[in-house]
Formats: C-alpha cells, structure tokens, sequence
C-alpha cells in the first residue's frame, strides 16, 4: 500500500460515503442474483443462533415436544429464572462468579491495553535493531492457539506459584500478540510529522505517548479493548483454576450446562447467556472496530 | 578463501557495531518494549523452545524429564496410529475448510461491500455472529441428532431421501463431515472483519480509472483491482485462517464426544490434549506441539508465497 493511500485510511475509511451514483459495469441482473443469494446464505448464518434463543425461551415441555418447533408457542423466561435459583443455591454465590468474571477481564485488559500499547507505539514509530525481527515472531505468534502452548505454559505458571490464582490467566492476557499487533499497524498510519513537532517542542518519549499517540488511536484502544473482553470472557481457565470461588462465570455456566437432561431449560438458557455478551459488545462498537480493521493488512 | 572469511568478518563486526550504536542511541524504545517483550517472550517464544526440548524426553511432571532422544517422534509416527487418524482429519479440516472459510470470507465481505451502509453493518454483524458466539454450535447437535426427533433426519425422512435415521455425530462416516460444516459455520472471523473493513479503504479513484480503461464486469474489476489492493489483508486473513483450521479441537471434542467413537473425529490438537491433560504423557505431547508448529509455520510460509502472486 503506498504512503497516499495509508494516509487516506487514517481518514476513517469506513466513515466515507458510498458513490450514490450505480456502478457502469454492473448488469442489474446480477445485482438482483446476488443479492438474493446474500439473502439466503446470511438466514441460514443466523438461523441456529435464532434457534438457540428461541429453544432458551421455551417452557420445559415444549423443549421436549415432538415434532419440535422452531419457535416457541408460549415464550416465556422460565429457563432464565431457574437459571438463577440454581446459580443461587450453589455453595459460592452468583456475584463472586461474576466478580471473578469482572476482574480477571477489567485487570487483564487494561494491563494488556498498556503494556501493548507501548511496545506498538516503539514498534511502529521507531526504528532501532531488532525491531522487525520482533514483530515477525509476533506475527507468527498469532498463529498458535490455547492448547498448543498450554503445556509449558502450565509449567511455567506452576513454577512461578500462580496456579489457583487469578494472576494464571491475567499475566497471560497481558501479552496476547493480537492486541499489539493490530495497535502497531493502526499506529503507523499517524503522521510521523505529528510526533517530531512535539520533540522539537520539548516533550520526551513518555509525552509524545501518553500525550500525543494514545489520544489518536483512540479506535485502536476500543478494538484492543473488544477482543481482550471477548477472549477473557470465554475462557473458562479450567487448566489453571481449581477452587471454586475463583472460576469465572462462563465456567461456572457451563458446568451448569452439562448437568444433564434435567438442566435441559438451564441449558439453553446459559447458551444465550455466554454468547449473548460478545455480541452485543461487537455490536456497539463495529464502526471503532472495522475502522481499526482498516489498516491490519500484513506486508512482506 | 582466507581473505574473503576476514572481509565477511570484518563487515559483521562493523555491522553489529553499528547496530550496537544505534541500539544504544534507542534506549528509551527498549524500554518501552521492555514489559511486553518480556511477557511475550515468557508466555510464547518459552513454550515454543519448551515444547521443542520436552519432545526429547520422557516428562510426567511428577519426575524430573528423562532424556530419551528420538524416542517420542518415531512412536508417534510409526506406532501411534491413532495420531496419524488425527494428522489425516486434521489434514482434511485443513485443506477443505481453511480454503474454503477464506474465499468465503472474503466472498461475503466483497458482495457486503456493495450494500448500503447501514445493511451492511446488519449484514457484518450476522456473519461475524457465528465465530464469536461461545459454544452456539453445540446447537447443532440438536440438529444432527441420531434419531428421528432431530431436524436433520426428520426431514430427510419426510422427503423419502433416507428410510432409517442416520447417526450423524456417532456414526464414523459422517462426523468429521458435520464437524466440518459447523466449523465453516464459524469460519467468518478476525479475517472476514479485516476483509470489510480493507474493501472500505479501495481507492475509488482506481474502479474509476478501471471503467475507462475498460473493465467489463464486477468479476474482471474484482481480479485486477480489487485484490492486488487487498493483498496486505488478504495476508492478515489467511494467517487467521490457519489458526483456526489447525487448531480445531472444541467442536470436534464438544459435537462428537471424547473420545469420539473409533476416534474419527480425532484432530492433533485433541490428540495432544488427551497426553497433555489426560495422561500427563508431557513429553509425547510436546513433540505433538513441535509437529503442529512446524505443519503451522510451512503452511504460513507456503500460502504468503501463493498471494504474492494473486492479480499478477
């Protein structure tokens, strides 16, 4: 991508209106054939999570009816009531899985949200040996999953005293290579002119960062901040946390969940649960996100 | 001979000099990477070179590790033959639904392009939906389910295609299948975002350029305009793309059981997560590890060298 061009991505590309005027080598045909086909593909996408909402707002002896249905006859919220009592009559209470829930994501994300932040704003502004090597090891960092590094991760994690602490899966976090990577990349579509002004006004490194770069990225953070949200959401931590007062929600959820054919309702109802979140955080904050997308491209 | 290696070693030295120079002139930018590199270093490059030193020996954790040589890859390839079982579905997963996930990927991203604005971020949000969604696709099992009752079946049956339900999670013929339609289910992630967002930024100046110069229809202006400018994403896409084909392990583990039945539904990633957490076999499972990197790192490698080529 040529510098111009990068420039112009900073300009929010995702903001900018479409041309209204039709494309000349569009045949209307096609138009219409596709967007029929875009139609249907995008219900069939969404069809089982419709199901798995609608199957959560079923009473008991619909979820058990033959032929079932698609959509409940007498929706109701019993399943997210039951929900509860049996969240409430568990030996640790309802709040201390979400507390767990709520500290683990807030702690790990903001340590994550700076710690990130600097090493892309170096990364991307500065050029000092070793830098591009280092971001090619992050680079293919991304590639490995969970349980890929899980087991020399434990060692380790059991060698530093953390297992069966909430430091297990918040250190971690910390160093995820996604959030830095997507940091960096947006970062380098700021004016570099932007950051030399302020050194020859007086303002070291630490300024220039926290003054100058943090404020502009602003959907970098938000972006950073999502995906650090929805990964630590969804971790159920069941490797490295024992005690039951300090497993997340979503774990707690799900061992509700595979309580059998009598937790059928419950069930259902923790599916909506767990994937409702992300979600609806994904959808509050798209336009941040596909602005931030924007400049993720990768270049040899 | 003599000459040349003293010339060699005397650019090097002056090269790292050089760099130790501007290294030093760069201070404050280790610092700030220091927090990070060191966690990074930590939690990702450790367990790599972990894993690598681990596969040489016999480890359960409760003993010190037992150098044993080659001993782990040679029973892993020629004796364990439920490990090559999961090379080959693996294999499968990868090489049908990482490629297909990734056209349709940015398929979608590309026919969403068109539409207006607000449509299309509907339209975003019901692709994207799947992949972050937890454990949704569990729905399918009600799907799939091995009786009449499940909707599968059900209507197969209603329509006389089949006489007698099929066991489609249970059922070794049919379960890496519908593992694999859910996982296309799921495949519009991080890399499907990168795709809208990167189309948002085409230049529009060049599909202007494109009319005049004579571009046909939208399938021409797609190959030579609309992809050279998205290679950059396209990158970004196909390393998410591995990452999920390779690491498959949830759906199959959650939809078809642990073990599955006769392990048809075993990919390298369970495979290593039953020595790993099960047996405590740790050594077997790190040269488990070190296999999957390396399949990883040459698949990456191989498929960067394929998009350089892409609207050539």
């Amino acid at each position: 991508m040529s510098k111009k061009k990068r420039e112009a991505a900073v300009e929010k590309p995702y903001r900018k209106k479409l041309i209204r005027r039709r494309k000349p080598n569009r045949s209307i045909g096609g138009d219409v054939a596709l967007g029929i086909f875009l139609l249907l593909v995008a219900a069939i996408m969404f069809f089982p999570i419709v199901y798995a909402v609608s199957n959560a707002l079923k009473p008991l002896d619909e979820l058990f009816m033959f032929p079932p249905r698609i959509f409940a006859k007498n929706p109701t919220m019993d399943n997210f009531s039951d929900l509860f009592v049996t969240m409430g009559k568990s030996w640790v209470t309802f709040t201390r899985y979400l507390f767990n829930t709520v500290f683990i994501t807030a702690v790990g994300t903001f340590g994550h949200l700076i710690i990130a932040s600097m090493g892309a704003f170096v990364l991307a502004k500065y050029d000092f040996p070793g830098n591009r090597t280092f971001f090619k090891i992050v680079t293919v960092a991304m590639m490995f999953s969970y349980y890929v590094t899980g087991i020399p991760n434990y060692i380790l994690i059991n060698k530093l005293g953390w297992v069966d602490t909430y430091w297990a899966i918040i250190i971690p976090a910390f160093a995820s290579p996604m959030g830095l990577f997507l940091m960096k990349q947006f970062m380098e579509g700021l004016p570099t002119s932007l950051i030399e002004a302020a050194k020859i006004d007086g303002a070291n490194e630490w300024r220039v960062f926290s003054g100058i770069v943090m404020p502009n990225v602003k959907p970098a953070w938000m972006t950073l901040i999502i995906f650090s949200v929805q990964g630590l959401w969804n971790n159920r931590a069941s490797t490295y946390i024992y005690s039951e007062e300090r497993k997340t929600l979503v774990y707690a959820l799900q061992q509700i969940q595979a309580g059998g054919i009598a937790r059928t309702g419950q069930g259902a109802a923790v599916l909506v649960v767990v994937m409702i979140v992300p979600i609806l955080i994904f959808v509050f904050s798209e336009s941040q996100i596909l602005e931030t997308m924007a400049s993720s491209g990768l270049k040899d | 001979m003599k000459e040349f290696f003293s010339k060699y070693f005397a650019l090097r030295k002056h090269n790292a000099q050089v760099a130790w120079k501007k290294a030093k002139l760069a201070k404050n930018c280790y610092l700030f990477l220091a927090p990070y590199a060191i966690l990074f270093t930590m939690f990702f490059v450790f367990p790599v070179v972990a894993s690598i030193y681990f596969s040489f020996t016999y480890y359960n954790i409760l003993e010190p590790p037992r150098f044993i040589g080659l001993h782990n890859y040679i029973s892993l390839l020629l004796e364990d033959e439920i490990f090559l079982v999961g090379v080959k579905n693996t294999l499968l997963i990868a090489v049908i639904t990482g490629p297909l996930g990734y056209i349709m990927s940015f398929f979608f991203a590309w026919l969403i392009n068109e539409l207006p604005r607000w449509v299309r971020s509907v339209a975003v949000v019901i692709f994207y939906a799947p992949s972050i969604a937890g454990n949704c696709f569990v729905i399918f099992a009600v799907f799939f389910r091995g009786d009449a009752y499940g909707y599968v079946n059900a209507l197969l049956m209603h329509f006389g295609l089949q006489d007698a339900p099929k066991f489609w999670l249970t059922d070794p013929k049919y379960m890496i299948w519908i593992c694999m339609l859910v996982i296309l289910w799921m495949s519009l992630g991080t890399g499907f975002l990168s795709f809208v967002a990167g189309l948002q930024g085409v230049d529009r100046a060049q599909f202007e350029a494109g009319y005049v110069d004579g571009v046909k229809n939208r399938w021409q202006e797609l190959w030579y305009i609309t992809l050279p400018n998205m290679k950059p994403m396209l990158m970004f896409g196909a390393v998410m793309a591995i990452t999920q084909a390779f690491g498959v392990c949830d759906v199959t583990m959650q939809l078809c059981g642990y073990p599955s039945t006769d392990y048809a539904a075993r990919t390298i990633v369970t495979h290593l997560f039953d020595y790993g957490f099960s047996r405590f076999e740790m050594g077997y499972a790190c040269a488990i590890a070190t296999i999957l990197f390396l399949m990883m790192i040459l698949c990456n490698k191989a498929i960067q060298s394929l998009l350089r080529r892409v609207g050539t």
